[in-house]
């Protein structure tokens, strides 16, 4: 390569961090108005909410776009590749600490509160004084206020969707395998696969949720159960949403013949992604449905 | 510790005059990738948040002038002391610490620039328009947020208002520019040290920034789940926060505690490691115990994850909690105490002068360890009990972090002020500057311990009749400090205008290769990596 290019690459001006801005400045203007005129009629939070998710796809577009064409000019080094790498790897670790705060809420819950009301410990008072009938079960199906609900069991769904994430998994392993022996073909057809199993999963994923919602009665606002299950699993799902999107993309630049068997930091970020939402997964399955 | 060679500067000289100058007009602030650019943004920006969070601290000290209520309407005085914090906090210390990174790391390391410069940018404009938001809500119907900087749950959910929910993605949109900058400083400083800077000859600040970064990506995400849980509990009637659901109130203050407790230190640590710069430049001496000072940065790092329950004493946890808190938080006293041994060995014998850097470095020395000592007084649970929510409570933390972090950032930004300028700053001026505000705060913080430990509440506009004089007291020097942060402005206006040019090299005892490139800096540093020997 040429040498002036071993330099580390600093790129000149872009627009695109700035209209990002911008974009991420109607979302949250947008995202909050929503939820403020969730019980109102006619409101508009969500025109501008929609307007900015448009813009920052547009950025991201672009932006994405400029960064593959300067890793084509051969403008990045090694040095670059490895800064894209750990970033990556500290942007996946903050999202594994975005899961703990949920997780750290279902065993604070799980461990502390609902036995304390239940007048575990010390708390005989607390159950006397407040709910006194109030029994502490996990999963809570009757809430100390006396909502009622029905725990969603780990056999079935949830434990076909397991299956699914786990072979996804090794599908993406193989294409992995198959992108550095330079294999297009089996590379194709095992990301192909892992896509599908993604969609399959999310599929699955809102097959259970109406289940929940109809059968269960199991609601986003009954009781803390119900509420650490929804917003882990629901987070969970976007990340399976955001992950199978940008193994879309890696698979369309694939199609068009981006990648070589030494440089595929795009993919590998998109695996190492997906591996991750895997073992978020794996806890979920763990913690929510089976304990 | 280190220098380049003679060769390599004119390299740096010959590149700057060859390519790259800067774009003209606005389009060179909304568009750079520049790492000067973009400390310098973060850092202006970080100015005016300080001014703004000033006003509201004025209108606070305003309305405690005198017992009574007489100027505003309590839940307009909430709202003052919520968004006071939540500026100082997220808009003035943080950014002003990624400002000095952006500008610093770069040329302490040897890099051409940040590892991740278009994201760099990113993650400097989105938070004006955070804050937008945040300053907004004040002016719609309802107000702003009024919980206190803690927002706590059920002040924050059951009653709060409903523009909460402006607040919860103003929050998300803070989080998510310090976790992109800390993503960029932590690979910057592993990815792009100039061929030679092993990690044990590293600089303090940049060691001090890189703990920093690792406690950003660490706690940033919890504050944004706890925010989050905040939103489902008031729109969405989740219960995580709401006993009668199985949840707790209590819950809200132990996630906000994992992400607050790491949060202070995030604001203290680079300040370590600007007082660990300047202090031996101005000793004439090498900095005494610099590996400890790496290892005891670490461990403050790491056991700041273990005392957060500290603030929640009286929350009626379990009496072996409350133990394990408190020996966990004095055990931090520790390797506290070894910096600030390490700081006054490094002084011990030196040839010191007393330049402004160095004076605001030494007041950060005495009043942040007096900050320290009150911070052991309320890690003492019994005693606790007494002080919580008091304005003793609100004397230790702006005693760490007024005379602490912001002091540290004056400090820091009088001694790079010239290498950024290329201009000597208005001494005289200067000097001033420092002594109104030493007196100054002083006056205004040191008597809260006093009507703290007699009793009086945090966060209320009306007081008891006897904390009268001292209350009188405090707004004085809250107006004389206010007052005096304005001759800052001028200092630094004027330094960027014009004065007395420098050398590259500006103060004498100054070591590092920020002072091996001219003043000021040019645009591209280090486009070849420097030699380090
Ligand atoms: C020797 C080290 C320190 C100890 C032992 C310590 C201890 C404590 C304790 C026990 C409290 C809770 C008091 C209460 O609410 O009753 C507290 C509050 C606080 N500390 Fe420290 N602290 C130390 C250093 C620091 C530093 C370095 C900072 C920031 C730079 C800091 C910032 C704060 C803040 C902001 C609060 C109050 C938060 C609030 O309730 O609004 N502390 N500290
Ligand atoms: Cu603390």
């Amino acid at each position: 390569m040429n040498q002036n290019y071993e330099k580390y690459y600093v790129p000149d001006q872009s627009p695109w961090p700035i209209v990002g801005a911008v974009a991420m400045f109607l979302i949250a203007v947008g995202a909050a108005l929503t939820v403020m005129q969730a019980s109102e009629e006619g409101g508009n939070g969500h025109y501008i909410l929609y307007g900015g998710i448009a813009i920052l796809l547009y950025m991201l577009f672009s932006w994405f776009k400029n960064v593959i064409e300067e890793s084509h000019q051969g403008l990045y080094s090694a040095q670059m590749d490895r800064s894209f790498r750990q970033g990556m790897s500290w942007f996946i670790f903050s999202e594994v600490m975005f899961f703990m705060a949920f997780f750290g809420a279902l065993f604070y819950a799980r461990m502390i509160s609902v036995p304390w009301l239940g007048g575990a410990g010390n708390n005989a008072m607390t159950n006397e004084v407040l709910w006194p009938t109030f029994e502490a079960v996990w999963p809570l199906v009757t809430t100390p206020a006396g909502d009622t609900t029905q725990a969603m069991g780990w056999l079935g769904l949830p434990l076909i969707n397991t299956v699914i994430l786990l072979i996804s998994s090794v599908t993406l392993h193989f294409a992995h395998v198959a992108m550095e022996n330079n294999k297009r073909g089996p590379l194709k057809v095992f990301l192909g696969a892992t896509i599908l199993l993604g969609v399959v999963f999310l599929g699955l994923q809102v097959e259970e949720y109406i289940h929940a919602y109809q059968d269960l009665g199991l609601t986003l606002d009954s009781g803390v159960y119900g509420n650490t299950f929804f917003l882990l699993t629901g987070f969970h799902g976007m990340h399976v949403t955001l992950g199978t999107i940008i193994l879309l993309v890696v698979f369309f630049r694939i199609l068009k013949g981006h990648f070589s068997p030494k440089k595929h930091f795009a993919f590998q970020a998109a695996a190492w992604y997906w591996h991750f939402v895997d073992v978020v997964w794996l806890c979920l399955f763990v913690f929510v449905y089976v304990l | 510790m280190s220098s380049i060679t003679d060769e390599h500067n004119n390299d740096a000289a010959h590149h700057d005059a060859g390519h790259h100058q800067p774009a003209k007009g606005f389009k060179r602030w909304l568009f750079t990738t520049n790492h000067k650019d973009i400390g310098s943004l973060y850092l202006i920006f970080s100015l005016t948040m300080f001014l703004i969070g000033g006003a509201m601290a004025m209108v606070i000290r305003a309305e405690l002038f005198q017992p009574g209520l007489q100027l505003v309407d309590p839940h307009f005085f909430n709202q003052m002391t919520t968004v006071h914090g939540l500026i100082m906090v997220f808009g003035a210390v943080m950014p002003a610490f990624t400002g000095l990174a952006n500008w610093m790391v770069p040329l302490m390391i040897g890099a051409p620039d940040m590892a991740l410069p278009r994201m760099n940018n990113w993650s400097f404009w989105i938070l004006p328009f955070a804050f937008l938001i945040l300053l907004a809500s004040l002016f719609m119907p309802g107000g702003g947020p009024a919980f206190g900087w803690t927002f706590y749950a059920p002040l924050s959910t059951t009653y709060s208002n409903d523009n909460t929910a402006l607040f919860v993605f103003a929050v998300h949109i803070m989080g998510i520019s310090s976790i992109m900058g800390a993503i960029n400083v932590v690979v910057t400083i592993v990815n792009m040290r100039a061929p030679g800077m092993t990690w044990m000859k590293l600089p303090l600040f940049v060691w001090t920034w890189l703990i920093t970064a690792f406690l950003l990506i660490a706690v940033m995400p919890v504050l944004a789940g706890a925010v989050t849980m905040v939103l489902t509990d008031k729109y969405f009637a989740t219960s995580f926060f709401d006993a009668a659901g199985g949840g707790d109130p209590v819950m809200f203050q132990h996630i906000f505690w994992f992400f607050g407790h790491p949060e202070v230190y995030i604001m203290i640590l680079p300040a370590f490691g600007i007082i660990s710069t300047i202090v031996p430049t101005f000793s004439r001496k090498k900095l005494f115990g610099y590996a400890s000072m790496v290892y005891a940065t670490s461990s403050i790092a790491l056991l700041s994850f273990i005392v957060w329950a500290h603030h929640m004493f009286t929350t009626g946890m379990p009496v072996a909690a409350e133990l394990f808190f408190m020996y966990a938080t004095m055990l931090i006293s520790v390797p506290t105490g070894v910096k600030v041994f390490n700081w006054v060995a490094t002084m011990w014998r030196g040839s010191i002068s007393f330049e402004v850097p160095m004076l605001f470095s030494i007041a950060f020395i005495v009043l942040f360890t007096l900050g320290g000592f009150s911070g052991l007084m309320l890690a003492i649970t019994p005693a606790d009990f007494q002080y919580h929510d008091t304005y003793f409570v609100v004397a230790h933390f702006h005693y760490v972090l007024v005379t602490g972090a912001v002091f540290s950032i004056m400090a820091g930004a009088y001694y790079w002020l010239p290498k950024w300028t290329g201009n000597m700053f208005n001494i005289t001026l200067a000097k001033w500057h420092f002594w109104l505000s030493l007196v100054s705060v002083n006056v205004l913080f040191f008597p809260m311990h006093f009507v703290g430990l007699a009793g009086m509440p945090r966060r209320i506009p009306d007081y008891a009749l006897q904390f009268a004089d001292f209350n009188a007291i405090i707004s004085i020097g809250g107006f004389a400090f206010g007052l005096s942060q304005l001759l800052f402005v001028v200092v630094v206006y004027k330094c960027a205008k014009g004065g007395d040019k420098v050398p590259a090299k500006v103060w004498d005892g100054a070591e590092g290769l920020e002072w091996e490139v001219p003043s000021p800096a040019p645009y591209h540093t280090f486009d070849t990596p420097p030699e380090i020997k």
